[in-house]
């Protein structure tokens, strides 16, 4: 139906659908989870903040999965590169995943306060570690990873785990953290009422402006000290996927003069920074449901600068640019990403009608009152 | 060679690992949210409590599992790519598609409606709880469905060819991939072992309760749905055996071989040897004891076909490296440029066979010069070890013939109204808990294991589908996933443990053993 190189440009746009839909969904149960030990100081009040995400945490992290399982589906070199290479922060990643449904499920099952305060600290660690990393990660996809591929496609990682860890990395590896408190504690306003939501909104006034000084620090950065590589020949958009096909030049015209050369995609930083303020704006009024979409859609802008920026580009090799991996060769066959393109249109709407229906079930402050009464039903 | 053996062992050693360890929750995930389906319909049609409560009560014991699954199924999709790079680029365009339906048909599924189960329950209509209670089993039981797909195509790999531009193996037909005979019979196998498995606990926790006199009504229930239910799963596992798919496939044959212990070519019809000491040496059984015919119905369904021994198999994969010998120079030229017609034409005559040829990486890297020494090594590599194969499989089997009789008693006393007096069936069903477990771990085994020196049969060597790590990042990850998972296991097992003690008193509905509304009266009423 569609030819080679539509269906490329589809899937591409298509993985960034779900990288939203987990920064979105993910991003507020991480900052929740980020927030718990300090937003809630009882067990009450705790347990009132983890009954905000308790129905709904699992079903959003399956856009995490899903993430993984599309780019494994779509891009399988980039799936194999960027897993095996970002080698002990992939782990690292995990092993903070492992506390969260244990935290959930296994904190109020037993009511011995130094038991639920554990868990707190584990919720902590899989609500903060995470978003660092994500951010460390989408860090380095700007900087670009030392990989190359030999002769048999075969992905080697020549750089080190400290190497991840260079300042521009860690400056985004903050901004995912700060981005996760700032919507975490927009929806946790939105879900409760008296203290907690008084806290969440301090919370919010305080996230909003410190994440918007490092986005500016951030693209300052990006513009002024790092380079952008440029593709100098390539076979057709519509050639079968070999990414050692193609000849980069390391160091090409930079990003600001990439988003210059095509005006729209500014659209994207414009929509980060327009959703971010009007959500930090909003977040003084009640209710906050028009501070959440507005978080969201900053949040969207941000993800969509960088895939922007980075386009055609998917990994960039900053050891050997010829390896850099593309959307016009590093996809899977045409069939495939057919295959993948109709599963997902009938899947997608269905995931979303009842993921809405959930919500719609569950809606409803969760208060001090609801959660003592619902001891053994509730988390 | 491509990269060093120790990272291939330990990379191996981690995936068994995790998967072993994932697959101690998974089964009783896909038993129980059917079980809890049924209770629940049981109690939407009847309307008495007992059976909400039931639901309840069973609910808690599955979301202590469930958290457990989770946690370690993300691990391995994590895993394909942190630890099998050079697979996920081989196949990701077959494996991973499959991958990818199972988040948007399964998980999403079997994630969004777990949190309403527990949840929802003031919130929605009788009706409205029992179409979440019956979503979130079929959500676990279609992942169960994608993810063997995947399996079986690993095993039997079906609707798919190598394509020498991208060099990768690149999907042609999903239907093939979807309809492989291999992936539809692992299916059936596999959830049927999981319904075995939620049936068995469900009533070994049931018949320990009626031990031990306590909340007799609600354990008698229980017990009698899990006899039924895990009655005719422990059919479908047997009756629909693993084994009947053996016979499709190469590796599948080779695995078969030596499940059998069968070295020699058994003539038709077929014995099969029910036990006997391999030895890999001197590749011949000591003190077998055979079954005239058994192997030849097992395996082919008849009396008169040949079931092929192991050294007859090992020669024809000898012939087959000869094959991707040429398979391999071809494509090294059709990749330096020479597109000949006639390069073409040798390349596509002898590529079903490049895999073959990729066997010999493990010795040279000059795979078009490797010499018969070499040969007959990697041809010898295809026959996987067969005493640990012929052992678990044969416990496997063991524990599900016990599994049956549990069943087939438990379910006719329960028909014949005299279960709860049956106490040597009851001590049975509480001391047989943990044999499900026993035989999907071993069943797990025995397919993987055998699948070996390959991780997709007869494409794909092990060896080299591993990624470009250092036994120090494999040391590390080893480590903590040791360390993560000890902990967590522990803490599941108390809370497992602790729950299974309070039984349905948890529940706090105060009717029950071990609350002041507990009447045992409710004994004569409880039939």
């Amino acid at each position: 139906m569609f030819d080679y190189e539509t269906i490329r440009i589809i899937w591409w746009a298509f993985i960034g659908l779900v990288a939203i839909g987990f920064a979105i969904t993910e991003g507020f149960d991480f900052g929740i989870g980020a927030l718990l030990p300090f937003l809630g100081r009882t067990d009450t009040e705790r347990r009132v903040i983890i009954n905000t995400v308790g129905a709904t945490w699992e079903g959003n992290q399956v856009w995490l999965v899903l993430l993984g399982g599309a780019i494994f589906a779509v891009w399988p070199p980039v799936y194999a590169t960027l897993f095996s290479g970002l080698y002990a922060a992939m782990l690292l990643v995990l092993f903070a995943l492992f506390f969260r449904p244990a935290g959930f499920d296994y904190r109020s099952k037993i009511e011995n306060p130094a038991w639920r305060n554990a868990w707190d600290w584990a919720l902590f660690i899989g609500g903060a570690v995470p978003p660092i990393l994500f951010g460390v990660l989408v860090g380095n996809l700007i900087v670009g990873i030392p990989f190359h591929l030999d002769h048999d496609l075969r992905s080697f990682y020549t750089g080190s785990f400290f190497g991840l860890l260079n300042p521009f990395a860690l400056l985004c590896g903050v901004i995912g953290l700060l981005f996760t408190l700032f919507h975490g504690a927009i929806y946790m306003k939105w879900r409760t009422e008296g203290v907690i939501h008084e806290r969440a909104s301090k919370a919010v006034a305080v996230f909003g402006p410190l994440l918007l000084v490092l986005l500016v620090l951030a693209t300052a950065w990006v513009i002024f000290g790092i380079g952008r590589p440029e593709i100098t020949a390539m076979p057709s958009t519509d050639a079968p996927s070999n990414p050692l096909n193609k000849s980069v030049l390391a160091v090409g015209g930079g990003w600001l003069t990439h988003f210059i050369n095509h005006p729209w995609m500014l659209s994207a930083p414009a929509l980060a920074v327009g959703g971010l303020v009007v959500a930090w704006l909003l977040a003084k009024q009640t209710p906050s449901a028009g501070a959440f979409v507005a978080s969201s859609i900053g949040v969207s802008g941000l993800l969509l600068t960088v895939g922007f920026g980075l386009f055609p580009f998917l990994l960039i090799s900053s050891t050997e640019p010829n390896s850099s991996l593309t959307l016009w060769d590093a996809t899977s066959s045409h069939m495939t990403l057919a295959l993948a393109f109709w599963i997902t249109v009938v899947f997608l709407p269905i995931v979303l009608l009842y993921t809405r229906w959930v919500y719609k079930v569950m809606w409803g402050s969760v208060t001090e009152a609801k959660v003592l009464q619902d001891t053994h039903t509730l988390y | 060679m491509i990269s060093g053996d120790d990272v291939v062992t330990l990379s191996r050693l981690q995936f068994g690992l995790t998967a072993l360890y994932h697959f101690l929750f998974v089964p009783l995930t896909l038993g129980l949210t059917f079980i809890l389906a049924i209770m629940e319909s049981v109690y939407v049609m009847t309307g008495r409590e007992v059976y909400k409560d039931m639901v309840k009560f069973w609910g808690k014991l599955f979301g202590i599992n469930f958290a457990m699954g989770v946690t370690t199924g993300l691990t391995l999709e994590f895993q394909f790519g942190t630890n099998w790079a050079y697979y996920s680029h081989y196949v990701g365009d077959i494996f991973g598609p499959l991958l990818a339906s199972e988040g948007w048909m399964a998980f999403f599924l079997e994630s969004t409606f777990v949190g309403l189960f527990f949840f929802g329950w003031d919130r929605l209509s009788k009706v409205q709880h029992l179409t979440v209670t019956w979503l979130l089993a079929l959500g676990t039981s279609l992942s169960a469905l994608w993810i063997l797909i995947a399996n079986g195509w690993m095993q039997h790999p079906v609707g798919a060819e190598f394509n020498y531009e991208t060099l990768r193996m690149e999907m042609v037909s999903f239907a093939d991939v979807f309809f492989n005979p291999v992936a539809q019979v692992k299916f059936v196998h596999t959830v049927a072992a999981g319904y075995v498995t939620g049936s068995m606990f469900v009533l070994g926790i049931s018949s320990w309760y009626l031990l031990n006199n306590r909340d007799i009504g609600f354990a008698r229930r229980s017990f009698s749905i899990a006899s039924a239910f895990g009655l005719a799963s422990v059919l479908s596992v047997i009756v629909l055996g693993d084994e009947s798919g053996y016979t499709s496939g190469e590796t599948q044959k080779m695995k078969l071989a030596a499940i059998e212990a069968e070295w020699e070519t058994e003539k038709a019809p077929a014995s099969f040897t029910l036990v006997g000491i391999p030895d890999q040496v001197e590749e011949k059984t000591h003190w077998a004891l055979k079954i005239p015919f058994a192997l030849g119905l097992i395996a082919t369904r008849s009396v008169d076909e040949d079931v092929k021994g192991l050294k007859a198999l090992r020669e024809e994969n000898a012939e087959r490296i000869r094959s991707g010998m040429v398979a391999y120079g071809e494509l090294q030229r059709l990749r330096a440029g020479d597109k000949s017609p006639e390069t073409r034409q040798r390349f596509a005559e002898h590529k079903a066979n490049l895999g073959y040829g990729l066997l010999l990486k493990k010795y040279t890297n000059e795979v078009t010069n490797a010499g018969n020494d070499l040969i007959m090594k990697a041809a010898n590599d295809t026959i996987p070890r067969v005493a640990p194969l012929f052992w678990t499989f044969r416990v496997m089997v063991l524990s599900g013939f016990t599994m049956l009789f549990i069943f087939g008693m438990a379910f006719y006393y329960c028909a014949t109204r005299v279960a709860d007096q049956k106490r040597w069936l009851m001590k049975m069903a509480v001391w047989g808990i943990p044999l499900p477990w026993i035989a999907a771990e071993t069943g797990w085994f025995v397919a993987e294991y055998g699948r070996q020196p390959w991780t997709i049969s007869g494409v794909l060597p092990t060896h080299i589908s591993v990624s470009s790590l250092s036994t120090d990042q494999l040391w590390f990850s080893i480590a903590g996933f040791v360390f993560f998972y000890t902990v967590l296991l522990v803490i599941e097992l108390y809370l497992m443990f602790k729950y299974v003690r309070l039984g349905p008193s948890s529940l706090h509905t105060g009717k029950y053993f071990f609350e002041s509304g507990y009447l045992p009266s409710t004994r004569t009423l409880a039939r």
